[in-house]
C-alpha cells in the first residue's frame, strides 16, 4: 500500500507560517536561574509535592507523585534548592501548586538517571514502566500520561501504532525538528511503544511541508520491515488524532470513542523522542523542543527548554519583542492555542510553542451578522454545523446545542477561522460544551 | 535591590498585562469577509450589467441606477429608524437593486424599482431582522410583488433593436404563440405577452445565447451571465451543486413533460432561468447551509419551474420556484443534517 498524500475529509488551508523557524536548528537554551514545575500539567490526577522547601535537589529527581493510575509524575530539570511550593498560574490558563527551585547552575544528575538496558531485553511491563517513572505524557498538547494509553483494557485489539508528526498548527516547528535532527530516537521510540503493546505495524505520519523530516524519516527506518512513514496532505486540523487515524489507516473512529476502539494508539513525535530518551537514558520528561516565533519576536527559534523556564527568559533569550509588539503572547499555535496573561507562567510538558502576535495581527475584527454561507460545515472535520450550535449557544438554548452534536466538537477552531462574518463559533461552543457537562455532572 | 527599581518593574509587569490581549482561540482569522463576498458578486454581475445597457440602451442603465440608489437609501433609512448599525458597507443592498432592476422590462417606468427596492428592503429583508435573517430571497419577492401589483408594467417587453418587431418573451411565444385557444386561458398577468405572442416567431438560438432577445434586461444573455457565474465558482463564491441540479433537473422535468426536443433549448437559455440558478438560487441566506440540502433545493426548483412553465398559468416559472424553494429551506435543512463523523447509528 503506498501511503503518500492522504487526508481527511473537511478541513481549511491555513497559510502555514512555518518559514520564521522550520530551517533553524535546535538550540540549547540558557540555564534559567529559576524553573517553576507545576505538579498538574497533565491530563488526571494532580502530584503530591515530594520535596519541601529548602530541599535540594538533582536534575531528573522526582518532585512530586500520585497514587492515581491516570496521572504522571513530575521530575525537576535543574539541580539546586526548592525556594517555594505554591499556588501559580500555568499557560492551560489553571492556576496550580507549582514546585519553585533555583538553580545552582550545575546540573548534577539524579542517580537514577542512567540507562534502562537494551529494548530487547525490556518486557512490556518493563517498558510502560518506564514511560510511567519517566512522567511521560503526551506532548501535542492534550497531555494525556502515556502509560495509559500503552495499557489498553484487553478487550480492545491493537494492531498499528501511529506517529503523529504532522503538526499542522501554523508557526509551530518543534515537533518538525524533532524528527528531522534526531529521526532515529523517534524510531527507536516507535519501536518501544509497539514492543510495549506487541504490535508488528508502526506508521509515521508527517505532512508534505516537512520535506526533510519525512527524508530523515525514511533513512532512520531503512530495514525497518514493520516501519513507514506516510506522507499526509496540508490541510488543518491533519494533526487531530481522529484525522490522522482516517487519513492514514481509512478508519472512523466512533464519536465519542477512542483511537483504541479502532484498534489504534497514537502518539506524538516529540513524545516519541521522549520515550526512547527514557529507556536510552533514562531521562525523564525534564525538557522539551519549543518553538519561540511570531511576528512581535525579534528572532523566534527552536529551543530545547527545560520544563519550569519561565516564559519571559525565552522571550528575552529570541531577542524580546518587537515594535508593534506584544499584542498577544500564545501557548501553542495560532488555532488552538491559548493567550496569557502574563510571561511569568512556565513551559510545561505540553508547551510546543510560544506565539507572540504583533499588535496589528491581534486586532479584533468586528463581528457580522451570520450570512448563512455554509462554509464554517465545509470546513468542520467532524461535520457539525457550527453555526447553529453557535446560535443557540448564544440564545443560551444548550439543550438544542447537544440536539447538534455540541460535544463531538474538537475545538480546532476551522470554523471560527473561515468564517467571513467573523463570528465567535468554536469560541461559543466551547461554552456549550462545558454547560452541557456540567449538567449532565448534576443529574 | 532597592524598592525604587522594584517599583518600575512591577510597574512594567502590569503594564504589559494590561497590554495583552487575552481571548480564546483561534488567534488567526481567514481573509474571507462579507465585503469581499458580495463584492464578487457584483463583479460577477458586472457583464451582464454592460450587456443590458448595449442590448436595451441607456434606459436600463437608468433602472439599473435609479434600484441600486434607492435599494441603499431605504437600507439606511430604515436600520436608522429601527435603531440598527447601517451595514451599506456590507454591499448586499446594492446586490438586491442590481437584482430588482434586471428583472425589469427596459421600458419600466423609474418609480417601478422604487418600489421594488422599498418592498425588498423594507418588508422582506429589514423587518425579519436584516442580513441573514429574512427568509425569502428580497429580489425575487420584490419581482413576484411587483408581479402582481402592476401585471401590465412587468409584463410590456421590448424589443432590443429598433428592427425587432416582436414584442414578446420567447418563453410567452412558446406558451402562447400555438394559436387562440391557449391564449385565451392565460391569466392576467400574462394576458398582454400572450395577446402579443400570438403569431410571433421565436428568435434564434444564437440571439438568445448572447442576449439579444426580448426579455427582462437582466436575464437575456446567457452569455454573459455564465461569464459572471464562472466567475463566482472559481472564487468559490457560490457551490456548484444549486445551479446544476437545478438546470439539470428543470431540463429532465421539461423532457418528461413532453416538451418537444426544439423547444428545450429556448426553455434552458430563456425567462431568468440562467440568472436564477446562479445568482439567486445560490443567495446564501434563503437557501440550505447542508450539501444535501442544497441538492434538495436544487432538484425542487427544478421540478417546479418545469411544472409552472408547462402545466401552470405563468409562462416562466424560475422566480416563483425559487421562492417556495426559500420557504421550504428551514424544513429541508432539518432533514438533511449531516450524518457527525463517527456518529453511531441508532
Ligand atoms: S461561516 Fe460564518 S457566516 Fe458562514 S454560515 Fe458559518 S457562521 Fe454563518
Ligand atoms: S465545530 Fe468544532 S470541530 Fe467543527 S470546525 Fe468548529 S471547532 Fe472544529
Amino acid at each position: 500500500m503506498k501511503l503518500e498524500n492522504l487526508t481527511f475529509k473537511g478541513g481549511v488551508n491555513v497559510p502555514h507560517y512555518k518559514e520564521l523557524t522550520e530551517n533553524l536548528p535546535i538550540e540549547k537554551a540558557k540555564e534559567p536561574a529559576i524553573v517553576k514545575i507545576p505538579l498538574h500539567q497533565h491530563t488526571g490526577a494532580p502530584c503530591e509535592a515530594m520535596v519541601k522547601v529548602g530541599d535540594s535537589v538533582k536534575v531528573g529527581q522526582k518532585i512530586g507523585e500520585s497514587e492515581a493510575f491516570v496521572s504522571a509524575p513530575v521530575h525537576s530539570s535543574v539541580s539546586g534548592t526548592v525556594k517555594e511550593i505554591m499556588d501559580m498560574p500555568i499557560p492551560t490558563g489553571l492556576t496550580v501548586k507549582c514546585v519553585v527551585i533555583e538553580s545552582d547552575g550545575k546540573n548534577e544528575l539524579h542517580e537514577l538517571v542512567r540507562p534502562k538496558g537494551k529494548l530487547e531485553d525490556l518486557s512490556s511491563e518493563e517498558i510502560i514502566e518506564i514511560i510511567r517513572e519517566a512522567g511521560i505524557t503526551g506532548m501535542g498538547g492534550a497531555s494525556f500520561p502515556t502509560h495509559v494509553k500503552l495499557s489498553p483494557p484487553s478487550d480492545k485489539k491493537i494492531d498499528t501504532v501511529l506517529i503523529n508528526g504532522a503538526e499542522c498548527e501554523p508557526y509551530l516547528t518543534a515537533d518538525h525538528r524533532v524528527m528531522a535532527e534526531e529521526a532515529e530516537k523517534v524510531i527507536f521510540g516507535l519501536k518501544a511503544i509497539m514492543k510495549a503493546l506487541g504490535v508488528d505495524r508502526g506508521v509515521i505520519g508527517v505532512e508534505k511541508n516537512k520535506p526533510d523530516a519525512i527524508k530523515a524519516l525514511k533513512e532512520a527506518s531503512q530495514g525497518e520491515e514493520n516501519i513507514s512513514i506516510a506522507t499526509l496532505k496540508v490541510k488543518y486540523p491533519q494533526g487531530d488524532e481522529k484525522r490522522l487515524i482516517n487519513a492514514i489507516l481509512g478508519r472512523v473512529v466512533p464519536s465519542g470513542g477512542l483511537p483504541m476502539d479502532v484498534g489504534a494508539v497514537v502518539s506524538n513525535a516529540s513524545t516519541t523522542r521522549a520515550i526512547a530518551e527514557a529507556i536510552l537514558e533514562g531521562k525523564p520528561l525534564i525538557e522539551r523542543v519549543t518553538t519561540v516565533t511570531g511576528n512581535g519576536i525579534k528572532n523566534p527559534k527552536n529551543l530545547l527548554v527545560k520544563i519550569g523556564t519561565p516564559f519571559k527568559d525565552l522571550i528575552e533569550e529570541c531577542g524580546g519583542f518587537t515594535e508593534d509588539s506584544p499584542g498577544k503572547i500564545i501557548a501553542g499555535g495560532p488555532m488552538m492555542g491559548i493567550s496569557q496573561f502574563s510571561i511569568d507562567v512556565p513551559i510545561i510538558k505540553g508547551s510546543g510553542g510560544i506565539l507572540v502576535l504583533s499588535k496589528e495581527e491581534a486586532k479584533p475584527e468586528p463581528i457580522q451578522p451570520c450570512i448563512r454561507c455554509g462554509k464554517c460545515l465545509e470546513v468542520c472535520p467532524v461535520k457539525l454545523q457550527p453555526l447553529y450550535i453557535s446560535s443557540y449557544t448564544l440564545k443560551k438554548n444548550f439543550d438544542k446545542a447537544e440536539e447538534y452534536n455540541a460535544l463531538d466538537c474538537v475545538e480546532c477552531g476551522a470554523c471560527s477561522y473561515i468564517c467571513p462574518a467573523k463570528r465567535p463559533l468554536v469560541e461559543s461552543i466551547r461554552l456549550a460544551k462545558r454547560e452541557i457537562l456540567a449538567k449532565r455532572k448534576a443529574k | 535591590m532597592d524598592s525604587k527599581a522594584m517599583d518600575t518593574s512591577k510597574a512594567k509587569e502590569v503594564a504589559l498585562e494590561n497590554m495583552l490581549l487575552v481571548t480564546s482561540s483561534p488567534h488567526i482569522r481567514s481573509n474571507e469577509s462579507v465585503q469581499r463576498i458580495m463584492l464578487d458578486v457584483i463583479i460577477a454581475l458586472a457583464p451582464a450589467i454592460i450587456g443590458s445597457v448595449y442590448f436595451f440602451g441607456l434606459n436600463a442603465l437608468k433602472l439599473i441606477l435609479i434600484s441600486v440608489a434607492s435599494s441603499m437609501v431605504f437600507e439606511a433609512i430604515i436600520q436608522k429608524i429601527f435603531n440598527r448599525p447601517i451595514t451599506l458597507d456590507d454591499f448586499s443592498a446594492i446586490i438586491t437593486g442590481i437584482l430588482i432592476a434586471f428583472n425589469l422590462p427596459a421600458d419600466a417606468p423609474w418609480w417601478l424599482p422604487v418600489a421594488g427596492s422599498a418592498f425588498a428592503i423594507i418588508v422582506v429583508k429589514q423587518f425579519f431582522g436584516g442580513l441573514g435573517a429574512n427568509f425569502m430571497n428580497p429580489a425575487l419577492a420584490a419581482r413576484a410583488f411587483l408581479l402582481s401589483s402592476w401585471p401590465s408594467h412587468m409584463a410590456s417587453f421590448t424589443g432590443t433593436r429598433p428592427d425587432v418587431v416582436a414584442t414578446a418573451t420567447p418563453l410567452a411565444i412558446m406558451k402562447y404563440g400555438m394559436g387562440p385557444d391557449t391564449a385565451a386561458s392565460a391569466t392576467v398577468a400574462a394576458a398582454t405577452s400572450a395577446s402579443e405572442a400570438a403569431g410571433a416567431e421565436l428568435p434564434t438560438l444564437w440571439n438568445m445565447f448572447i442576449g439579444s432577445i426580448p426579455g427582462a434586461i437582466g436575464e437575456t444573455s446567457t452569455l454573459l451571465l455564465l461569464i459572471g457565474a464562472a466567475y463566482l465558482l472559481i472564487r468559490k463564491v457560490i457551490d456548484w451543486k444549486i445551479p446544476v441540479f437545478y438546470l439539470g433537473t428543470t431540463f429532465i422535468m421539461l423532457v418528461l413533460l413532453g416538451v418537444e426536443a426544439e423547444f428545450l433549448s429556448y426553455h434552458m437559455l430563456g425567462g431568468g432561468l440562467i440568472l436564477g440558478a446562479f445568482f439567486m438560487a445560490t443567495d446564501y441566506v434563503t437557501t440550505p447551509v447542508t450539501p444535501v440540502g442544497r441538492i434538495i433545493f436544487g432538484i425542487g426548483a427544478g421540478i417546479l419551474t418545469a411544472l409552472i412553465r408547462v402545466k401552470g398559468g405563468y409562462p416562466e416559472g424560475v422566480s416563483y420556484s425559487i421562492l417556495l424553494m426559500n420557504v421550504a429551506t428551514p424544513l429541508i435543512e432539518k432533514f438533511t443534517r449531516p450524518r457527525v463523523f463517527g456518529e453511531v447509528k441508532n
